[in-house]
Order: C-alpha cells, then structure tokens, then sequence
C-alpha cells in the first residue's frame, strides 16, 4: 500500500467493476481499523471520498459523526472504529470515508459514508473462501460480521453493510 | 379531403369537462341564491358549446343529449321558464351523466350511460308540457321525474345477480388452435345464461378473411358462481383474446330471463343481428361495452401535469431571457482585458447573476403553487349532495380560497379533507328539528377556512353541530380497549381518542361516513405530509378540525444561527424578532427554567446549546442573542450565540439516508458546501418541554412547564 493515497484512482477502479459480476468470485475491498484488515463487497461501494468534516447531528448516537453532502445529497457519516466499539483516533491524513450503499429492514435504499483508518485492497474471494465468523472478541457485534474471508495475506474480517449501517 | 379530427378529442374533453365544471359552480350559486345575472348565460353558453363541440367531432350521444338540455336553458334564459330547484337538480344529474360520457369517451369508449336516457326523457317532459307553461304543474312532473330518476340511482346498491362477461377473441385465435365455442359452452355450463353475439366488427365481404374471427360474445350468467371461475375458463387463451367481466346488477329478481341456447357457429354470418335480444329494462349494467384498445392513458396524464396561469410563465420567461443577458455579458468581460475596471463589472455580473438565479427559483416554485380553491371548490357539490341525502339543511362558508399550497400537498389532502367534510356533516351537524329544538339556527354551517401561520398553512374544517360527546367516546375507548376505565383524561385528550386506529363513533355506520375508514387514516395522511391535526370541540357548540401543512415541500428562508462551531437554520417565517437579552426581565421558574418579560408577555427561553448538547460561547444570557419565534400562536425565545445571515435555503431530506431527527425538519447546503440542519421548532419546542408558551393575554403563573 502506498502512503498516499489516490481517492480519484480508487474511484476509478470501482467504475471499472461497475457490471462486472462474476460469479465464481465475489470482490471485496478491504480497509483497515485498529490495525485489523475488514472488508465489505464491493459492490455495495459506491464511491470512496477524503475525510471532509461532517456537520453534527444533535442527539445523534456517538458513532454518527454527523452528514456530508455528497454533491446535493445529504449522506450520514459513521465513524466505523466507534461503531465496532474499538477506541477511538484522530483523523489522519489517510483518513477516507467510504460510501456504502445498504438495505434498511423496510426494504429502503439507502447511502451512508463510513469513515475507516485506510483504505487497502480490492480482494477476489471465491464463496467457497469465506467462513462463518467463529465466536469473535467481545468488542466487535457479531452480527455486522456475515463471515471470514482466506486470502494470500491473511483473514478479512467481512462486514455485512444492511445491519452495520442499520440505525 | 378529410381532416383526421381524432387529434383535436382531448382539448374538446378537456374544454368540455371545464365547461361542466363552470356549469355545476353557477348552478350551485343558483341553489344558494347567489347568483347574478350572467349565471344563466355563463351555464347556457357552455352547454352550447359542448352541444356545439360534440356535434363538430361526431358525438352525438352527446349532442343529442345537450341539446335538450340546451333548449331548456335556452327558454329559462329568454325569460320564459323560471329555473326551479328541480332544474337545478336534474340539470346537476345531467352534469355528473355528462362527464361520465365524456371520461367513457376520452377512454375510447362510446357507450352512454344508462342514466342519460332517463335523464333527457325528464327534460323531453318538461319541455313538451308547453300547455302548462307555469312553475306549478311543471315542478309536479319534474319533481315526479326526479323521483322516479333517483329511484333508479339506488338501484346501484342492489344485489349481485351475476356476471356479465365480453369475450373479445383476437382475429386470429381460430388459428392458435383455440375454439371459441368451446369456452363458451365451457361457460355456460356454470349456470343460467345469456348470449348475446356482437357482429358489428365483420369488416366488408370483399376485405374479410375467411381464416379470421370477427366475432365477440357477451355472455350474462345468472348464477353464483365467482369471478375465478369465469377466469379459469379462459386460463388457456388470456393472451389471445380480451376478457371483461363485470358484475350484472338488477332490481328485482323477476328479470331472470329464459335459457337461451348457446351459439353454435363461429363463422361469419350475414345476419348482423344479435342472437338475443337482452334489455330487459331493469337492468343496470355497471360498466361499458367492451373496448378493443386499452383504456387511454389520459387520465394518468391529467394527475401528472399542471395548469399554470400565463403570467406564471411570462414571469419565467423573462428571467429566463435576463439570465441568457448576464451569462452573455459574463463571458464578453472574461474575454476581454482584465483591468480593475473589468474586475469591478465582473462582480456587478456576479450579483446580477444571483439575483437572476434567485428571481428564477422563486418563479419555478410558484409554479407548483395553487390556490387552495382547487380543492374547495369540490365542496359545494359535496356539501349539497350530502346534505340532501341526509335531510340536513347547511350552509357552507368557504373563507381563504386564495392561499396558496403546493401542488403535491394539496393532492394528498383533499381526501383527508373529503373525509372530514363528510364527517362534520354526517355526525357533527343534526338535523333540522334537532337544531330547532336545541334553539339553533336550522341551518347548520360548516366553513372550511384556510390562511398562512407560520411556515404552515392552516386549514379548518368547523361546523356549528352537536359537537364530540366525550362521554360516548370514553366509553367507545374503553370498549375498544384503547385506555382504561381507571385512566384520568383530559377533554382535550379524550378528543384526540378519535384519532386513534380503529375508532369510530357512529352508532349507526352510515352510508355515507363511518365505514371504518376512520380518522386514524385521516392523521396518518396528514403526518405522511409532515402536518398535524387536532380538534377542538365544545358539546352543543360545535366542532374544529385544524390541518396544519408545511407551505411547500421544497424551498425556505432561513435565519443562520451559530452555536458554538455549529450553524442552524431558523425558518424565517417564525421568528418574531431578534434581541439582547436585559438581564433585569428574566426570571427563573422553578430553579430551572427561565422566562424573559417582554413587554407585557411572559416568553420562555428555550437555550439551543442545551436541548442539542453543544459546547456554546456564550456562558451567560447576556453573551448570546435571543430569537424570538412564534409557535401555535405562543412566542418562545431561542437562545444562540450569535446570527448569521438570512437566506434561501433548498430543504433537502435527512431521511432519504438517514433517520427522522427530534428538532430537526431538514438539511440543507450552505454556499460553501457544507450541510446545515434546519430546526423544526415546534418538535424543538416539545424537546425543551416547555408545554405551555406565552401569549398576549396570559399571566406568568399558568407558564407550568418541566423545565429546559
């Protein structure tokens, strides 16, 4: 991973794999938190912007660091580290916010930008690869977790967005 | 040479029905007794030109029919008849007939409805009883027609008798394989029936195909049987044929008609007759004819598109045609040498830009506004109706026609508002001797009434009836289980037990209301619109509803405020004023709640930085400014750091992404890009519990409220 990042390559590259669907392999793009590698399909990003400040929302749970506009649209942001329960850091330079689309329970489309450490890599990981999440730490909710993902470096935690994005 | 006339239809149906629309509005003055002296032409005229209109595109269902209708307006007119209520009356009928032909036409369908020939048959009496050319007898007979005519109109509620089915197979079904007989035999095997065979589309001998059927059937079944049943018959040819099946109504029971046997031929015939002759004269056949097309879409169109007065769009023009200027001058001063002098242009363009900008979003909102007549004026039709059904005389007030609303709110609200009327009418107000007795006029008056409050736009809906019994209604609530005996209510609060799912308080469930539709529906419509709605009632007196609807959906002038790091925007529309706070006229109730005296009122302050949990500059009330705005007719003092500027702000949702926030009506953009939230003051105000605001009239002891 190179130190600085290029939010308008990465972008690129999302749009490449717009309508790409292969089914035998399934894309992640993974991110780091608290030194832990998480992914999310990738599919369900829409976009991955710099960390632009977001305007608080009174009375909001302490992981919604407010909303952005994301050129005329009001979008929620979410700070991923505070939503996992892991302590909590400063924005750095390499700081992103990553924008995910997701499913509220009444079958609603919605965006939501989640802010992580940085981001990675885009995986290819076959279904066959991932696991169900063994019994986790105490400090991650299961229940965003929708299993483990095998690759080459290591194990991705994979995270569901409908239930992590769920408010 | 011939003109294809086809393309002129919807502007005759559109003018045609604007026409009726103009019709029924003086014909209703007339019932009021207000008309004036241009009524009678204003009704004459447009009947003439639809008489006029239908003729020229060969309608002559309804040409024929308003010609009758025509000269009677024509004799009333030259001063030779005297237009009685039983006119108004039939002529109303007429009206409604008219505009049922007139919507089966624009959906390519020229069947004429059954009560037209009814109706012109009243007329034809009328006019042909030239001998008694004289209020009295004339009245008699229209009055007997009247009956006669109503009495058929109820015949809608009788019984389902059975099914009327019009099988319409494609031209080519014979060579799919499919045999039409068959399903016919298939289905008049389900019971006692009728046949009856169309022919009327067997084209001339020398372009007809001997392989094609040009045939139609419509098969009336006098049996119990369902719709499925009828459906599975046809299961295996749905693609290529049409099915409609209605329900077949009639009077009496009698009508049952012999069996007739079934077709047997599928083979074009000469004789292009049908195989049995069917109207038997009580029968009332719910729907059309068949229609080969599908229904035209014009309808959908209309609820999708908006008439706007000219001068909206002259407006728009203009603008546009200034903006098109300023950008034209903008980009000659970009070519040309930069000099102060062009810097100093460039920026007058840059305000003139904005301003142009700004003219232009205000245009294009205004055009989504109406006036609010649109949807009253369905209410003096409504009102007469109902009333005449009931055997309730009323009186409607219709007061703030012109207020303006936006066209998507006005649309969600006039069924809600249709409810509400009816209910006034149908439960609030009693009838004649009741009211009589009760030592009130014996005319009950409902008003609908409607002005600007606020950002809001307020629409009532009083009545001088009986008003809500809170007692049956407790009562009601405690059956239904929706509070407890034991529970301690408000009158206040047992009123709004009205609104709650599953609530009605007809003891009888009317014909007309109280179909267990309730108000639950009603609320929920009006909070889908972001609106309120309570009631106000006095037993004996009468009853209020009040719909409070944001303005429009789209667009505000905002105040900035600043707490802390962080900008809020208050609704313009709410603030009274703005001031610094002296010290000397604030009193704390309670410990814990703070009031300011200004001049002569009690306001409370609500501080912002509290209520939203943010760090505030200000450490004591002098270092801030308050705002003071106006809530349901109540001042509150909202307590910020400091005022920015005042500007237009484009209301964008919160909950497209994310959840409804407590205090917060919406979000919007700043010019620098970044998001603002809009404050909701009356959820702010509910937020910060102060339960009771200060009025003009009253004294600093009934402020009880919780604190902030």
């Amino acid at each position: 991973m190179s130190e600085d990042i290029n939010v308008d390559e990465l972008n690129q590259r999302l749009g490449l794999l717009e309508g790409v669907e292969n089914a035998d392999v399934e894309q992640y793009l993974s991110f780091f938190l608290d030194n832990e590698e998480y992914a999310v399909d990738i599919l369900r990003v829409q976009e991955i912007r710099c960390w632009e400040g977001a305007t608080v929302i009174p009375n909001s749970p302490v992981s919604v660091k407010g909303v952005m506009n994301l050129r005329g649209t009001i979008v929620p942001v979410m700070d991923l580290r505070l939503r996992l329960g892991l302590p909590e850091q400063a924005y750095k330079p390499l700081t992103v916010v990553i924008v995910l689309k997701f499913e509220t329970s009444d079958g609603r489309e919605k965006i939501s930008g989640v802010v992580v450490d940085a981001v990675a890599d885009v995986h290819s990981i076959s279904p066959d690869d991932i696991q169900q999440a063994p019994e986790l730490s105490s400090n991650v909710n299961a229940t965003f977790v929708k299993g483990l993902g095998c690759t080459e470096s290591g194990a991705l935690i994979l995270l569901d967005p409908d239930t992590l994005l769920a408010i | 040479m011939t003109v294809d006339l086809s393309q002129f239809y919807q502007v005759f149906f559109d003018e045609s029905l604007e026409g009726l629309d103009a019709m029924e509005a003086e014909l209703l003055r007339y019932s009021a007794g207000t008309q004036d002296d241009e009524s009678i032409n204003t009704i004459f005229r447009a009947a003439h030109s639809i008489k006029g209109g239908s003729g020229t595109f060969g309608f002559d269902s309804i040409a024929g029919f308003t010609h009758v209708l025509e000269t009677l307006l024509d004799q009333i007119r030259e001063g030779q008849r005297e237009l009685t209520n039983q006119h108004i009356d039939l002529l109303l009928q007429s009206i409604d007939c008219l505009r049922d032909m007139i919507n089966r036409l624009s959906a390519g369908d020229d069947s004429v409805p059954d009560s037209a020939a009814q109706l012109k048959a009243a007329f034809e009496a009328i006019l042909n009883d030239e001998n008694e050319l004289g209020p009295e007898p004339e009245a008699l007979q229209a009055k007997q027609i009247l009956e006669e005519t109503s009495s058929l109109e109820q015949l809608a509620d009788t019984q389902t008798l059975g099914w009327k089915v019009t099988f319409v197979p494609s031209e080519d079904i014979l060579m799919t394989g499919n045999e039409p007989l068959f399903l016919i035999q298939e289905l008049t095997e389900l019971g006692d029936h009728e046949v009856e065979l169309i022919t009327e589309h067997i084209p001339q001998w020398q372009q007809l195909k001997p392989e094609y059927c040009y045939l139609r059937w419509v098969v009336k079944l006098y049996c119990d049987c369902t719709e499925q049943q009828i459906n599975e018959v046809f299961e295996w040819v749905a693609d290529e044929c049409e099915i409609k099946i209605e329900k077949l109504q009639t009077k009496s029971e009698q009508s049952i008609p012999a069996k007739h046997p079934p077709l047997t031929s599928t083979q074009p015939q000469t004789a292009m007759q049908s195989v049995t002759q069917t109207t038997d004269s009580n029968e009332q056949i719910e729907q059309t004819k068949p229609v080969v097309n599908k229904p035209a879409k014009s309808k959908q169109a209309d609820a999708n598109s908006i008439r706007v007065g000219i001068d909206k769009v002259d407006s728009l023009i203009n603008m546009v045609g200034e903006l098109v200027i300023t950008q034209a001058m903008l980009s000659q001063l970009f070519e040309s040498e930069m000099t102060s002098q062009t810097l100093s242009r460039m920026k007058e363009g840059l305000a003139q830009l904005e301003h142009n900008t700004r003219d232009l979003q205000e245009s294009v909102m205004r055009i989504r506004m109406l006036p609010i007549s649109f949807v009253f004026s369905r209410f003096p039709r409504l009102v007469r109706d109902t009333g005449q059904k009931l055997g309730k005389k009323i009186e409607l007030v219709l007061q703030g026609e012109s207020t303006e609303l936006d066209k998507t709110v006005m649309e969600k609200i006039s069924d809600p508002l249709v409810h509400l009327v009816r209910n006034a009418i149908d439960h609030g107000l009693e009838l004649p001797e009741q009211r009589l007795a009760a030592g009130k006029p014996e005319t009950g008056k409902v008003t609908l009434n409607s002005y600007h409050q606020g950002g809001n736009v307020v629409i009532e809906i009083i009545d001088d009836g009986k008003g809500l019994d809170p007692v049956k209604i407790k009562n009601k609530a405690i059956a239904n289980g929706l509070i407890s005996a034991s529970d301690e209510l408000s009158e206040e609060q047992v009123n709004l037990l009205i609104f709650e799912a599953g609530f009605s308080t007809a003891e009888a469930v009317s014909d007309l209301s109280g179909r267990g539709v309730g108000m639950d529906v009603v609320k929920s419509n009006i909070q889908a619109l972001n609106g309120t709605v309570d009631v106000e009632s006095e037993v004996g007196k009468g009853t209020t509803f009040r719909i409070r609807l944001p303005l429009t959906l789209a667009i505000l002038d905002g105040q900035l405020v600043r707490i802390g790091q962080h900008i809020y925007i208050i609704p313009l529309v709410n603030i009274i004023e703005s001031l610094q706070i002296d010290p000397k006229g604030v009193s704390r109730i309670g410990g814990e709640y703070d009031v300011l005296h200004l001049r002569g009122e009690y306001v409370p302050i609500v501080c912002l930085a509290d209520v939203f949990l943010h760090k505030a500059d200000a450490q004591s009330l002098t270092e801030g400014l308050l705002v003071v705005v106006e809530v349901d007719g109540g001042k509150v003092g909202i307590f910020v750091d400091d005022l920015l500027a005042q500007q237009q702000v484009v209301i964008k949702s919160l909950e497209a992404n994310y959840n409804k926030v407590e205090g917060i009506s919406g979000a919007t953009i700043l010019g620098d890009g970044t998001v603002s939230l809009i404050i909701d003051i009356i959820s702010l105000v509910r937020m910060a519990g102060v339960k009771s605001m200060a009025t003009a009239n009253l004294v600093s002891t009934d402020v009880n409220a919780e604190g902030v």
